[in-house]
Parts: structure tokens; sequence; C-alpha cells
């Protein structure tokens, strides 16, 4: 039997335990003689600190340690790291202020942390906290990156000049802006992407100790990529050595790009562990989570299109200020440039395209990658440039974007990426055929019977996963390797162990990968465990983010699986008496070539392991194989999104009355797996359009949005079910063809949504998300319009 | 000071000595040591510490231990058969997959259990009002609602 | 949470004395919304006194004149009586609709009403039925209890021990959430009494529930969705934030307000 598994739906093997309660997340774990933290943070935007009096909680009952930024300054505690060097389009590098993990001197947004209080019990810490003395000097604030650089605005780092942490462009600028002085048609808009705080359901939490017996530090944290974590904490930071460093990222309740990252709380508690020699918690509450997660998106953006008379596009500028935040999260400086401005071609064979991005320091948390990480942003600007540009043509948007399709693969595009292959028309055509467009008219005339306002759009999208080579990362700036490790185990029983660099925090791969490892070994699934999240168990790591779980870290155990493959087949060739060239492994046999005579995996392992009759002349005993990949090419999912919404003009409620997803992400090993992937992304996106938004008062820089009282969440009831379906055309440089789903729904959806409620509503454009007081707000305003 | 708090959890007799403030959701966690409810906010928002008290849907962030005292509470530790046969609601879920993380998971299932009490046959438009105290950042709750739907076919 | 000491009433009457008793002292109805401001250190009383467990404070009783609810009366237990969605349909359907399924279970008709939260709904049923408030003192007409933000008639140490909704001849509660924390933005209750008057309530639009005089008028010469299709309420005084200008939640009133009076006359 071939191939049993991959291609099946197949019910997740983590779900007994999710269901249960038998889950272990972070904050689940209670070590003995655990004392709990609980951080003292700024409640300005950007204050000078006068002075931190400890003394009072000092006194409290349970008290163990209370820290502040001058002890960790004179601990010579580094700051946290940026992963990533960006140089500008003057050559200098980026501007890299320093990240303190505790404050010193200045607190720059709301939240940053002054000072670390540990106690025995978690009131405790709390009541103590409360006594702890913070004298600020109160300075102005800017929340938003076009106002920061301004000549005059508050400078969030007092050496970094207009608030400019990098101005960084790519593609052929003099070439792009002749081409518009003579394109036959230009269209044009300004947008922001607005700002998303992720909040995965888990809060981010940690659970630091440190053992004096023999010198070890134990980090139980809620993040997505374990070895990263210890690298950057124990290389750059602390100065620890990673053997004397074990990072354990158990159940992991949601990440979306929010547990990447090296944040404060967790250094300073690995720190402080070892200072009061006792284990130590610490798990953000909401507030803190809203105040102290990295977020996401908050682009201005300027962007033109040139078009000839016909339509085809000519060429794409886009000018986007990006907002960082108060400091570099580890990521930051990578997604509006690399993840972003390279994906600005989307589906179309646009020559000429050129961006420009300044990334801007200001009084708010760190943005960094969030759900999508870039794509989402020059997705929203392509999908709404090329939609826009179709109703200003009056040519329909879904020829206008065939009129543009690449349809020759390898392509290169004009701002560094070569996509390997797609087949764009066949996703707009499922799309198209799922969300019955033709029947759209039929539809749009009833609600207007019913005095309702319909639309109709499309969203075209492409993204890049797996991001790769680490030659190419290394040059463009990445300060970290972009490939994946992986391990296979092989039991004297032929039951096997296979050990990943990637982390789930959702995703299932305990299930997805070990229907791949079935299906290579040809055995039973029952016989593979798959096992992440543990740097003293993984042998090494880079984790999970940007859709690259499978495509990287599944390549790196199919070369692993080739490796045990092959040394089973030198075993089979000894045992079997053949050539080794004549052995043949299918179904779980190793098998001559032509006859019968054939060997089961399970008895090469136990012959590995028990080499009584063994080449030991050829061979070492064992069967246990490891491998790194390293991609040579991103992965390139993309597929068309159809949207049809209704909007009650007497409210300004939009309701998503379709939604179509019809997504190319090459071979799929668990469709079931991925279809809840497409959902969840879809979800995300819908959020962004329609429900939330991170909002700072711009007087005050304090977070209007800091509970779920007021962001908004997308709930049961805000959203609709979903059509989805796929098709493939498999990545042609990975073995299992795979691409990547993690992200796309995300990605793809947000345009879809505000070009079908332009559509709706008659306007040219309108600003994320579509709350039901601004939808009202511009119906009243077209109306005034009119009556004008 | 510490007060004596006593209730059935799951079927059992349980007590502990706690602080008055003691919430019920640290009281099962930390006190009994039931960490399959979970705390995902701090405005009794998000519905991940869900449990039942006398049979009813509660939220366990928002109310103090000693008001569930001489009360039964059913965690989600406390649904399944004692052979670990699941309750139709968890079996519904994994079926359709309809939880990814599952930090939400157990509030999920404990609300849709409280949910089907009421309405045992419910449409989707209900599932979807009914799941306003519920929130879930992984499934987008496509399948959420699929395995209700699942749940109340089974279970009805 | 700050500590504090908890106590339990077994009745009104026992309530009221411990409350006189510590001038710090609160009482704990439901808790949905004590709690959550005590976790968030917003409250610190010295004492809880809980009234779970005061009998007289518990119960619905139903009879010709209409519909007494309990002050310990749940969300749930309300919106699921038969006898009150025979009654008072609207008052069933409203407390069906408050918070979500677990704040219902366990919120309070006497917590919320006392709180007086101003995105709160029952205030509107209180004022829109024309409801009466019994306290351990005294009952106070719903014209004269809700006096502000967060602020009542209620003098310290009153407790609300019921209160009596007279059956209407029809009404309806049509609310807008917020969209973020599911409070009322605009509630409207709309009734047309026993008597004939129309009493048009609005919360969550102002400081405080509100009386619309205006709708009120024009729905008793004409109890039709168009009665009320054309008046507006000043945007001035109302409630501004991200979420709703003024002006988008004056206009609502009157979105709503229509929508409740075809809801009323279905």
């Amino acid at each position: 039997m071939a191939t049993p598994y991959i291609g099946v739906p197949i019910q997740r093997r983590e779900d007994l335990r999710f269901l249960t309660g038998a889950g272990n997340y972070t904050d689940d774990l209670t070590l003995p003689h655990q004392t709990y933290a609980v951080f003292v943070r700024s409640p300005h935007a950007h204050a000078r600190i006068r002075s931190v009096r400890t003394e009072a909680a000092a006194r409290c009952a349970g008290v163990v340690g209370i820290f502040t930024g001058e002890d960790v300054a004179a601990a010579k505690i580094n700051g946290l790291p940026c992963g990533w060097l960006i140089h500008g389009t003057d050559g200098q590098p980026m501007k890299e202020p320093p990240h303190p993990i505790l404050a010193q001197g200045k607190v720059r947004h709301v939240g940053d942390p002054v000072a670390v209080v540990i106690a025995e019990t978690l009131a405790q810490a709390r009541d103590a906290a409360e006594r702890v003395a913070v004298d600020y000097d109160v300075l102005p604030a800017v929340v938003d990156s076009v106002q920061a650089l301004k000549t005059g605005a508050p400078l969030v780092h007092d050496d970094v000049a207009a608030n400019r942490c990098y101005t960084w462009s790519i593609g052929d600028k003099a070439a792009t802006d002749a081409v518009f002085t003579h394109a036959a048609h230009v269209t044009t808009l300004e947008f922001q992407n607005n700002r998303l705080i992720p909040n995965p359901i888990e809060p981010r939490a940690v659970n630091a100790s440190y053992s004096r017996a023999d010198d070890h530090y134990t980090l139980y944290v809620s993040n997505q990529n374990p070895h990263v974590e210890r690298l950057l904490m124990g290389a750059f930071v602390l100065g620890l050595p990673e053997h004397k460093v074990r990072v354990v990222a158990p159940d992991v309740g949601g990440g979306f790009g929010s547990k990447i990252y090296l944040y404060a709380e967790d250094v300073v508690l690995t720190w402080a562990s070892k200072k009061v020699n006792r284990p130590i918690k610490w798990t953000a509450e909401r507030s803190e989570s809203f105040l102290t997660d990295a977020h996401g998106r908050d682009h201005h953006t300027r962007a033109q299109l040139a078009l000839d008379r016909d339509g085809r596009f000519l060429a794409l500028r886009v000018d986007t200020k990006a907002n960082m935040g108060a400091y570099l999260s580890t990521f930051a400086s990578a997604v509006p440039t690399i993840l972003y401005a390279t994906l600005l071609a989307g589906q179309y064979a646009t020559p000429l395209i050129h961006c420009e991005v300044t990334a801007v320091f200001t009084n708010t948390a760190p943005v960094d990658a969030y759900r999508g990480a870039g794509r989402p942003e020059a997705t929203y600007v392509v999908e709404r440039i090329v939609e826009a540009a179709a109703r200003e043509m009056k040519i329909d948007p879904a020829a206008l974007r065939r009129r543009n399709f690449i349809r020759s693969f390898p392509y290169q595009t004009p701002v560094a990426l070569l996509y390997d292959t797609g087949d764009y028309d066949a996703t707009l055509d499922r799309a198209i055929e799922m969300a019955d467009v033709a029947g759209f008219p039929a539809r749009r005339a009833e609600a207007a019977r019913r005095g309702k306002l319909r639309g109709l759009g499309y969203s075209c999208y492409i993204e890049a996963c797996g991001i790769a080579p680490s030659s190419v990362a290394g040059s463009l700036g990445a300060r970290a390797g972009l490939f994946e490790a992986g391990e296979v185990r092989v039991h004297p029983t032929g039951k096997v162990t296979v050990f990943t660099g990637s982390h789930a925090h959702g995703q299932g791969h305990e299930t997805t990968f070990a229907q791949v490892v079935a299906d290579r070994l040809g055995i039973p699934m029952d016989d593979v465990e798959i096992v992440h999240g543990d740097t003293s168990k993984v042998l090494f790591g880079m984790g999970t983010y940007g859709s690259r779980s499978l495509a990287v870290g599944g390549t790196a155990i199919v070369k692993a699986l080739d490796k045990v493959i092959a040394k089973g087949r030198k075993i089979a060739a000894h045992l079997l008496e053949a050539a080794e060239a004549d052995i043949e492994f299918t179904d779980g046999q190793f098998r001559v070539a032509g006859t019968d005579r054939s060997k089961a995996f399970a008895e090469i392992a136990l012959t590995a392991y028990v080499p009584h009759n063994f080449p030991h002349d050829k061979l070492e005993p064992g069967l246990n194989e490891n491998a790194f990949y390293d991609p040579s090419n991103f992965t390139f999912p993309a597929g068309t999104y159809i949207c049809e919404v209704e909007v009650d003009p007497d409210t300004g409620i939009v309701r998503v009355e379709r939604f179509v997803a019809v997504d190319d992400f090459g071979n799929i090993i668990n469709p079931m797996i991925v279809e809840g992937q497409v959902h969840g992304g879809l979800v995300q996106g819908l959020g962004q359009a329609m429900n939330e938004c991170g909002i700072y008062d711009s007087g005050s820089g304090q977070l209007t949005t800091g509970t779920f009282l007021d962001y908004c969440m997308p709930r049961a009831d805000d959203m609709p079910s979903f059509q989805v379906d796929t098709r493939s055309t498999p990545c042609t440089h990975n073995p299992l063809g795979v691409k990547g789903c993690g992200e796309a729904g995300a990605i793809g959806s947000p345009p879809a949504l505000m070009n079908a409620l332009t559509d709706a509503l008659g306007v040219a454009d309108f600003a994320m998300p579509a709350t039901p007081q601004r939808v009202w707000a511009t119906l009243q305003a077209a109306q005034r319009k009119q009556a004008a | 000071m510490t007060v004596k708090v006593s209730m059935t959890v799951n079927g059992k007799p349980a007590a502990a000595e706690v602080e008055e403030r003691t919430l019920l959701v640290t009281f099962i966690r930390e006190s009994l040591r039931l960490t399959g409810t979970h705390v995902g906010c701090d405005t009794a928002q998000c519905g991940a510490c869900t449990v039942h008290v006398n049979g009813q849907a509660m939220k366990s962030c928002n109310m103090l231990a000693m008001q569930a005292e001489g009360k039964s509470i059913t965690t989600i530790e406390g649904i399944a058969a004692a052979d670990g046969t699941l309750h139709p609601m968890q079996e519904a879920f994994r079926q359709n997959h309809g939880l990814q993380c599952g930090f939400c998971t157990p509030g999920m299932v404990m609300s849709a259990i409280d949910m089907l009490n009421h309405y045992p046959d419910p449409d989707e438009a209900t599932i979807r009002a009914e799941l306003d105290g519920n929130l879930c950042r992984c499934t987008g709750y496509h399948n959420i609602v699929k395995s209700i739907q699942a749940a109340a076919k089974t279970m009805g | 949470m700050y500590a504090f000491r908890y106590q339990t009433a077994s009745s009104a009457a026992d309530a009221a004395s411990r409350l006189a008793a510590h001038e710090d002292a609160k009482l704990l109805a439901g808790g949905q919304t004590m709690i959550a401001s005590m976790k968030l250190r917003l409250a610190s009383p010295s004492d809880l006194i809980d009234l779970a467990g005061a009998a007289d404070l518990h119960g619905i009783t139903v009879d010709a004149k209409g519909v007494t609810l309990g002050a310990m009366s749940r969300h749930a237990e309300v919106a699921r009586s038969a006898d009150v969605q025979k009654a008072i349909p609207v008052l069933a359907k409203l407390a069906g609709g408050i918070g979500d399924r677990m704040v219902r279970n366990m919120g309070t008709m006497g917590g919320s009403v006392a709180n007086n939260d101003p995105a709160a709904d029952y205030p509107a049923a209180v004022l829109g039925l024309n409801a009466t408030v019994n306290t351990t003192t005294c009952s106070i007409a719903a014209d004269d209890f809700f006096l502000g933000m967060y602020e009542t008639a209620l003098q310290p140490g009153e407790i609300i021990t019921s209160i009596s909704f007279p059956i209407a001849k029809r009404a309806a509660y049509m609310k807008f959430k917020n969209p973020a924390s599911r409070y009322a933005m605009v509630g409207v209750l709309v009734a047309q009494l026993a008597d004939g008057s129309v009493r048009v309530a609005v919360t969550g639009a102002g400081p405080v529930v509100f009386r619309v005089a205006a709708m009120e008028k024009a729905l008793e010469a004409s109890f039709t969705p168009a009665a009320v299709a054309s008046i507006k309420v000043p945007a001035e005084g109302l409630n501004s934030d991200i979420h709703a200008q003024a002006d988008y939640r004056a206009h609502l009133i009157t979105v709503m307000a229509k929508r409740a009076v075809e809801a009323a006359l279905a």
C-alpha cells in the first residue's frame, strides 16, 4: 500500500491532551520553591526617570528580590538585539539604539518595564510592586510615524535624528519615475495599514530557574523558536554559553509571530533566577500583553500604478513610512523591507517597481512580524490599487488581473524574488466559479430592494514562505541562518522518534510531520513520535514563523529520512547478500529488485542495534540520522479570494455574506489542518479589515485599545463560514513539493474585503478597519456631497 | 487572612485554605492543580476560564472561590467518562478540527455544552451568537461552529 | 486584587447592618462588574458582603399587575422564566441579551441596576417600563432613580431588594452593541404602557439612561415606526469614544427606536 497518510485528513494527535485539559502550557508548570515576578511598568509614553525607590516595596511581605535598570546596568547586561541589519539608501547601517531589559534613564512607551518585583506569591508581588516609587519627568510623546518624522517632533532616542531608523529602497527609481511621465493612466492611493495587536489567547509566560549544582539555567517560555531564544539571550544579552542554558517551549497557546521574539521579561527572569536562587514565574496579564507584545503592521503608504491604455501595468511606485515603535524588536527591521517590498510584484508582470521605506521610532510598543509580516501590507497595496485602477478604467477587475498575470515560470520580478511556479488563472477561475460571480448582479439588486448595499471584491495574492537561502539573507542583513534541522532516531524495534527544530503552537506538526515520516518509511503512524520545543532534546532549530515549518523543517526531516533509508539499504544488502544497488525500499520493505526476498524496516532497525551479522567494515551500528536543510529559494503560495459584503446603510454594519478562498499551497499533507489554517488566517485578515485597530492617543501616548473591551477581537458572530478549495502547482525546489499555508488567509483577505466594501459603498477608498461608525460616516458624507 | 473553602470538583470533595481574594480559577489551577482551565484575559472577555458551577457555565476568573463554596464545579478534566471515553462535545471538536493551539478549547467546550443544554438543536446563527463569550484566535470559529453542530446531532 | 474580608449575608437586613458596620464595605451581587474592577485594582473594599445567601433577595413573582424580580435574579434566570416571557416578553429578551452566556449565568438584575453603568441594559428596562425600585428603606420610581453616571438615588447603606415592572401593552428593546465590549453602545427600549402612554428609554448613548420626550409624544399619537423615523436626538451631551462619536450615537438612537417600534408591533 503506497502513501496511506499523505493527503489524508487525519485527526490530530495533539487534540486528546488539549481537549481533556492535559495540555502543558508554561503557566501550568509549577516548580518547587517557585517565586513570582511582577513588572513595574511605565504609565507614561515618554519620560525621564528621575529616581526609582524600592525601599518600601522591599519591606513588603514575601518579597524575595527587586531589580531595576540600575542593577541591570551594573551587571553589564546588554540590550535586546535586532536580528536583521538593514543598510539605508545612503549606505549607512540602520540606527540601533539600545533596548535595555529594564529601562535606563528614559521610558519610551507605556508599559516599558522599569523594575521587577519577585515575591513568594503572585499577590504579594503585586502588592509590593505598587510600592515601588518611580519619579518621572514626563516628556511629549509621538505615536504616529508621519508625525515623528516632522521637524520638532519629540525624539524617542536622543541620538536618533528625526526618529529615522533607516530609509531603504528597492528597484530602479529613475526608470520607474520615467514611466509615470507618459503613462496613459495613473492610479494613486494613500492609506494606513492599521496597527494590529496579535493577542494569542495564551498570554506570554516565563518560568526561569537556575541550578547552583551544575551552573545551569532552565527557561520555560511561551515561544515559537526556543533555540533562537537561547542563542539571542545567551550570546547577545547575558553572555551565557548554550550548553549551560536549556530553553523549553512546551505547549504554546498561539503565537502568530508575537512569540518569535526575545522579550525583556525572558531575560530578566533568567538573570534574576540566579540572583535569587529560586525559580521565578511570570505570566502576562492581558493588559500587559496589549502593552508589551510586539504589535503588527502600522504602515503609512502612498502608492501609484501606471498603466497603458489597455490596462497593462507599466510601473508601480510605493513610499512607505513604517512605525517601528520605541525599540527595534527581534526581526522588526526586516518586515517592512525584505518581507514587504519584495512582494510588490504580486501575481503580475509589472516590469518596473520602486519602493522606498522609512522606518520610524515612536513612543509605542515595538512593531514586528505578525501573521503575514510584510506580505499582508504588500498585498494590500497591490490588490487595492489594481482594483482601484480597474474601476477607474472601467475594466472588469478579474479581466484586468488576468491581463497582467505572470504565466511563464520561473519568473524574475523586478523586486528581487524568483517565482518558481504558479498558475494564477487556475485559482482565479475556480474562485469565480465557487463565488458565483455571474449571479452577483442579481444578488446586489435583491439586496438593494431590501435597502442594503452589496459589493464584491477580489484579491489575488502571492506570498513568500520559508525565507531563504541563508547566504542571500545574510547578504541582505540577516544575522541568523534560515535553515532548519531534523533528527530521525530509529529505535531497535523500528519505532521512530523524530526531533524537529520547527515548533508547533496550533499548527499540528505532531500529526502532519508524523504523516510524512510514516509514509516515507512505510510504517504505521502510531510508530512515529514527533518531538519539538526543547533545546535539550532537539539538536538545533530556527523555529516556526513565515509559514516555513513543512517546507523547511519538513524537508530537513525528509533529508534525515533519506539518510536512514540509505543506511538501511546498506544493511539490507548485507543481510540479503545482494548488491546495494539492487535493493529498493518501498512500503516499509527493503527488497531485492525483481525478487520476493525482503527485510522489513523493523528487522533492519533491530540489526542496526544488535549488529551480530553486520557489515562492520563499512558501517557503524545504530540507526540515527540528522540533517540540516537550507532552502535554495522561498516558496510562493498564491491564490484568489473573493469576498461579498452587505452593508446596512442605517447602521453602517458590514456583514460578510460570502467568502471564497482558493489557494495554491503546492502539495498538501493534511487537508483538514490546511483548511483550519486558512480559516484562522482569514479571520485574522478580516479582523484587520473590519474590527481590529491598535490606537494610541496622539496627545498622551496612552494605548486607547488596551483591553478586549476596546480592542475589537473578531468573535464568532462577526464572521461567516468560508468556502475554501485548493489548486496545486507543487513547489519545484523541495522534495515534498509544499509551499506553506499558515499566513495566506491573513495576507489575502483584507484587500478582498475592502475591495468588496468600496464596491458596495461606491467610494474610491476606505481606511481599515471598516467599523460601523466609519462606514456610516462615509455614507453620510456621500449623501451630503450628493445633496450639495 | 486565609479562609477555608470547600466544594465538589468533578465529583470529588475539594478544599483548601486560601486568601479571601482568591479567584475560583486560581483555586482550581493552583490549589487543585487542575490546569486545564485557562486564563486568557483580565477583563472577563475571553472565556478560556469557563467552568460549570452547579451545571451552569461561568467564568471562573470573574468570581471568587468563596462564591463557589459548597457548590459543584465541573472543569474540562471532569467531562470525559471514567474510562477515558470523550464527552460527545470533546469528540466533536476532535472530529471536526475545532481546535488548534488548544488554549481557548477548554472554555469553548464547557461553554458549548452549556449552550446545547439550552439550545439542543441550534442553527449556525444561534451558535455564533451564543459563542460571544468565548474568543478563539486560531480557528476562525468555522470548525468550532461545525463541531457544535455535530455534537448537537450526537447529543440530541 | 487588594485584600478584603469576605462576609455572607443571610438576608437583606443582615446585609444592611453589615454594610453599616464598615465604611468601606461593598456588596457583592453577581460580581460580574465588581470582581472585574477589583481585579484591575480599581475598587478596594475593606469588606465584601456576598448577597447570594440572602433568600429574600431571590425570586421572581408574576401576577396580573406585573413582574417583580428579586434583586439577586440572575440574567439567565429572568431570560428563561416562562412566566416573565409571557407577562413582559421584552424583559426576558433584554435579560437574555446582557453580556454573554457565562455573564448571564452569574450577573444579577440588582447588581446591574445599582451599579448603573451607562452602557448597562437593565436601566433601559427599569426606566422604559416605568418600574419601581424597592429597597431596604423605601420604593423609588424609575424616573427618580438614575441620577448620573454610576450614580443612583440609593442612599449609603440602602440596598435594592426587588424591582417591580408593570405589564406593558407592547414593548421591545433594540441594542446596538459596542463591537469590542458588546455592551450597549446604544440601546433603546420602547414601551406602550397599560395606560396607553409611551416611554422611550435610551441606554449606552449618554452618561446615564434617559427618555426621549419627542419620540414618546409622537408614538402616543401614532405607534408606528414612521412616527419616530425622522425624530433626531441632539448629539450634544452624548458619549463619544473610538467606537462611536456622539453624532453617530444620536443617529443610532433614531434607528434603534424605529426598529424597536417595528419589533413591538411584530
